[in-house]
């Protein structure tokens, strides 16, 4: 894992410097700030993070799905090419490399038309699979995700499946198109625990076994260092912090990873609870000046609140924080975050 | 809430939503309409200049003149005081099909949601069988029983148009009496009949005055082709559904005033009441 | 679905019976003697009273008297018309032609016109769907028989493209007389059914799985045809079949408009000369086509949707 504890020098994926902007209730609101990550071949990159913290948004951006009217600053490269200016048949080409894993397999697989329709649709349109050879292939892919009797299921509508068999189907009809990236969005949140570790394990498996990089999207910091080699943490639309997972727990380099960490109830370890700190997650638009996340920080000093840090290179990681290089090594035992309200 | 970007786009939906509802120009307008025809169902007939019935067929189909802005109607009867004494029953017919189908169907609803079990499988049943009968059906064949006029037909309307009502506020009631508040009264004693008057009809009040202007609007449409078939209110009495029809052979002569200015009056009194409606039911949504 | 099925079939002969007996119940309803309102007032000879006594068996008890009314329903005996001097089912036979073809007219209008206008606005964002939406509101609260009129002054008697009134010989004539007329009851269904339609599309653009489709690089018109119209086809199923059946009700008001010899006309004037029979008569047929259209509707919608069949509903 070690090997991967810095980004790679020629990633697959490569996010710079992206903003973006959302026209909300007739104002412009910024929800991405400078947001930049990089994920390299058969890589597996998490991104951690509150709801409100962008984590989603910038999936969205990467499979250049934003809603309508959103601003975008900054480049956003796959595989050396600028995926903003991909059009038409390209911007298609593209969504075949890149595949999303969603949410919520319910809203997210059309309730009407046949889970072999879901299958086969993009085999057939976007790759021009003959309609036997797609069945066949669809057939031999929900047997790789352990869903034997895969012509009736293909008979089926999706109401007819569990939560987290369709999550699985949904997994293997994306993988279909033999994308080179990834990106899931808290794929397993949405089911119920022992599906969730099911589903995970599988996701896992097939990464490793096909070379995929993969874009992890959580709120779960441990849930992303069992999966991802590195992981970078969000707050109000600003990553905060980028570290090699396995450090990312015990040796949080901000604040804010510190009480995040601590913050998951461990049934093994009596974290002593210090003075809880009042305040809510803040969306980038209504961050202060300063650092977004001083309000809440128990180390925050004047020089916090003055101007927002940059992100940079310590430990080989990455950190927005200005006191991250005083703050080495008392962090741990930090406050943990409010979270209530 | 799930993740953040759904909330986001949930609340550009909303935004947009409020943005076509805000429209206070329009919204005013369609007030000041309404109110318009409420004071001219109440006072037309004593502002028309000239008897509505007073004809001289010399004057037939003249055209505006001092005196007559509008002119005179087919038979010689000055067109705007026909048009001013029309508005009452034009008016009145849809109001009375709004209060008992709005009365009987709210009723309906709260003793169906609030009793459940056998009552409220009796009343769907009668509701969807009601629901067999086209409101327009139902009042032609009032009419041929109980004879042409004004009762037969309006009656005969509230009854085809209490189903609609009835479902929309059952399911409303059914909603409200799921929650906590109303278990509290229960809990602490309040006779059924104070926790419906004073918490569920109130709280629903909003949707029922929403489903009543809504309704107003079908039944205005309704009510005046009644009239204009010769089954509701009866000429020479000056109704905007009866001139349509009085006016139809003018029309074809090449004299369409009588017609069409009565046609406009029924367009624009439900046009104004219909978005009034939507608005308030819309308001009534982004409560909730 | 074939128990779903079977269950609305049974749902349909019910509505059937007991809407027939409200038809028949209703002429009790009338103030005065039934003999009275069967003959609407009119004094007739003592032979012809005689014969309405024993062919509506008067002196019978009330529900005997409705099962012999819906023995001779079911063999095509609807009794005889007073005004027209024929039986009721010959009126109805020489009538229902023109019903029928003017309300097929209007549900291809409505059809066509209303969500291919709907649909354009749904897709189509601006200029497009502001100018349908204000029109749609507008065009909505125009009753059929002020539309008749428009239409009668501005086609039939200004421009005189059209007939104003009656019904025209062959197919080229028919489809002339009957256009102006279909126009007049489908203008407001249309108007409803484009909103709907414009609200169908545009829910059904936002859904989360259109944006999964997109995500895998499905081409545009594919989304659109595959996943945002085969989706919106259920409420917009829903919304035809509601505004379709009530023109079976409204083209009595349209026929009336444009002197139509319809079925319609013939109960309203059957409604103002109490000519009894043939008002039940008439309703019977209407009621029936309104429940028969209803369940077809509700079988489509089924058929579109395969978590109602297999849901609670048929449960």
């Amino acid at each position: 894992m070690s090997d991967w504890a810095t980004p790679p020098a020629d990633p697959l994926l490569a996010i710079e410097g992206l903003s973006v902007q959302l026209p909300v209730e007739g104002e412009v609101r910024t929800v991405l700030h400078d947001v930049t990550l990089s994920v390299g071949a058969g890589e597996a990159v998490g991104l951690v993070g509150e709801s409100g913290s962008g984590k989603s948004m910038t999936a969205r951006a990467v499979a250049r799905l934003l809603p309508r009217g959103a601003r975008c600053d900054g480049a956003i490269r796959f595989d050396g090419r600028d995926v903003a200016a991909l059009k038409g048949a390209d911007l298609r080409a593209y969504r075949g490399e890149v595949a999303m894993v969603f949410q919520d397999p319910r809203a997210h697989v059309n309730p009407v038309r046949t889970i072999g329709d879901f299958m086969i649709e993009a085999l057939r349109s976007v790759r021009g699979v003959e309609p036997a050879a797609a069945r066949r292939r669809a057939i031999t892919a929900l047997a790789d995700l352990g869903i034997g009797d895969g012509e009736r299921r293909m008979a089926q509508y999706p109401h007819e499946l569990s939560g987290g068999l369709l999550q699985r189907v949904m997994i293997a009809g994306m993988l279909l198109t033999e994308p080179r990236l990834v990106l899931a969005d808290e794929p397993t949140t949405a089911l119920d625990v022992t599906t969730q570790a099911d589903v995970m394990a599988i996701l896992d498996e097939l990464r490793r076994e096909r070379g995929l990089a993969l874009l992890f999207i959580t709120h779960d910091l441990e849930l992303a260092g069992a999966v991802c080699d590195r992981t970078a943490v969000m707050y109000a639309g600003q990553i905060v912090e980028t570290r090699a997972s396995a450090l990312l727990q015990d040796d949080p380099l901000h604040p804010y990873t510190a009480s995040l960490a601590a913050a998951r109830p461990a049934v093994d370890v009596t974290v002593p609870r210090l003075a809880a700190i009042p305040g809510r997650p803040v969306s980038a638009f209504e961050a202060p000046a300063g650092c977004a996340f001083a309000p809440r920080c128990a180390h925050a000093i004047d020089a916090c609140r003055a101007e927002r840090p940059a992100l940079e290179e310590l430990d080989g990681g990455r950190v927005r924080c200005v006191r991250a290089r005083e703050l080495r090594g008392r962090l741990v035992e930090a406050p943990e975050v409010s979270h209530h309200g | 809430m799930s993740t953040s970007t759904p909330a986001v786009s949930v609340r550009a939906l909303r935004a947009g939503r409020r943005r076509l509802a805000a429209n206070r120009v329009v919204a005013y307008g369609c007030a000041a309409i309404v109110a318009l025809a409420v004071l001219l169902a109440v006072f037309g007939p004593m502002l028309a200049p000239h008897d509505p019935n007073a004809s001289n067929l010399s004057n037939a189909f003249v055209g505006p003149v001092a005196g007559h802005p509008l002119g005179y109607d087919g038979q010689g009867r000055d067109l705007l005081s026909r048009l001013l004494t029309g508005a009452r029953t034009a008016m009145l017919g849809p109001f009375i099909v709004v209060v008992v189908s709005v009365a009987v169907g709210a009723a309906l609803a709260v003793i169906a949601a609030w009793r459940g079990g056998w009552v409220d499988s009796v009343v769907s049943t009668v509701l969807d069988i009601l629901f067999a009968f086209p409101a327009i059906l139902l009042a032609i064949l009032a009419a041929a029983v109980f004879g042409a006029g004004l009762t037969a037909p309006t009656l005969a309307l509230a009854v085809a148009y209490t189903p609609y009502v009835a479902r929309v506020l059952r399911g409303a009631a059914l909603r409200e009496r799921a929650r906590d508040y109303i278990a509290a009264c229960e809990v602490q004693g309040l006779p059924a009949v104070a926790i419906w008057w004073r918490h569920l009809v109130r709280n629903l009040l909003p949707l029922i005055v929403a489903q009543a202007t809504l309704t107003f609007g079908y039944a205005m449409v309704d009510f005046a082709a009644i009239s204009y078939l010769g089954l509701g209110v009866q000429p020479p009495t000056a109704d905007w559904g009866v001139m349509v029809a009085t006016g139809q052979a003018g029309v074809l002569q090449g004299y369409p005033a009588e017609s069409l200015s009565a046609g406009l009056c029924v367009v624009v009194v439900v046009v104004a009441v219909n978005l009034l409606g939507e608005r308030l039911a819309e308001r009534d949504g982004e409560g909730r | 679905m074939w128990r779903f099925a079977a269950r609305r079939a049974a749902m349909l002969a019910g509505a059937l019976l007991v809407s027939s007996f409200l038809i028949f119940a209703s002429l009790e309803l009338a103030p005065g003697d039934p003999l009275a309102s069967l003959t609407g007032g009119r004094t007739l000879p003592p032979e012809a009273v005689e014969q309405l006594r024993a062919q509506y068996h008067l002196d019978d008890p009330f529900l005997s008297r409705y099962v012999h009314w819906l023995g001779d329903v079911f063999q095509g005996e609807l009794g005889t018309s007073i005004t027209f001097r024929e039986p009721v089912s010959s009126v109805i036979g020489s009538r229902a032609g023109v019903t029928v073809e003017l309300v097929l007219y209007a549900a291809l209008l409505i059809a066509v016109l209303g969500v291919g206008l709907g649909t354009l606005a749904g897709l189509r964002r601006g200029r497009v769907d502001a100018s349908v939406l204000v029109l749609t509101s507008v065009l909505a609260a125009v009753p059929s028989f002020v539309a008749a009129i428009v239409l009668l002054n501005v086609f039939a008697v200004n421009l005189g493209w059209f007939p104003a009134l009656g019904t025209g010989e062959g197919l080229g004539g028919t489809i002339r007389h009957l256009t102006l007329p279909a126009i007049a009851l489908a203008l407001s269904a249309m108007a409803i059914v484009v909103r709907v339609t414009r609200v169908a599309v545009r829910t059904e653009l936002g859904r989360e799985h259109v944006q999964t489709a997109v995500s895998r690089g499905i081409p545009y018109h594919q989304v659109v045809r595959r996943h945002v119209l085969r989706n919106a086809a259920i409420p917009v199923t829903t919304i035809l079949g509601i505004t379709i059946t009530s023109l079976i009700a409204l083209s009595a008001v349209v026929e009336r408009a444009f002197s139509l010899d319809g079925l319609g006309s013939a109960l309203v004037e059957a409604a103002l000369s109490k000519d009894f029979a043939v008002v039940q008569g008439i309703s019977l047929v209407f009621v029936a086509a309104f429940i028969v259209a209803n369940t077809v509707v509700d079988l489509l919608y089924a058929v579109l949707d395969p978590r109602v069949a297999m849901g609670s509903r048929a449960a």
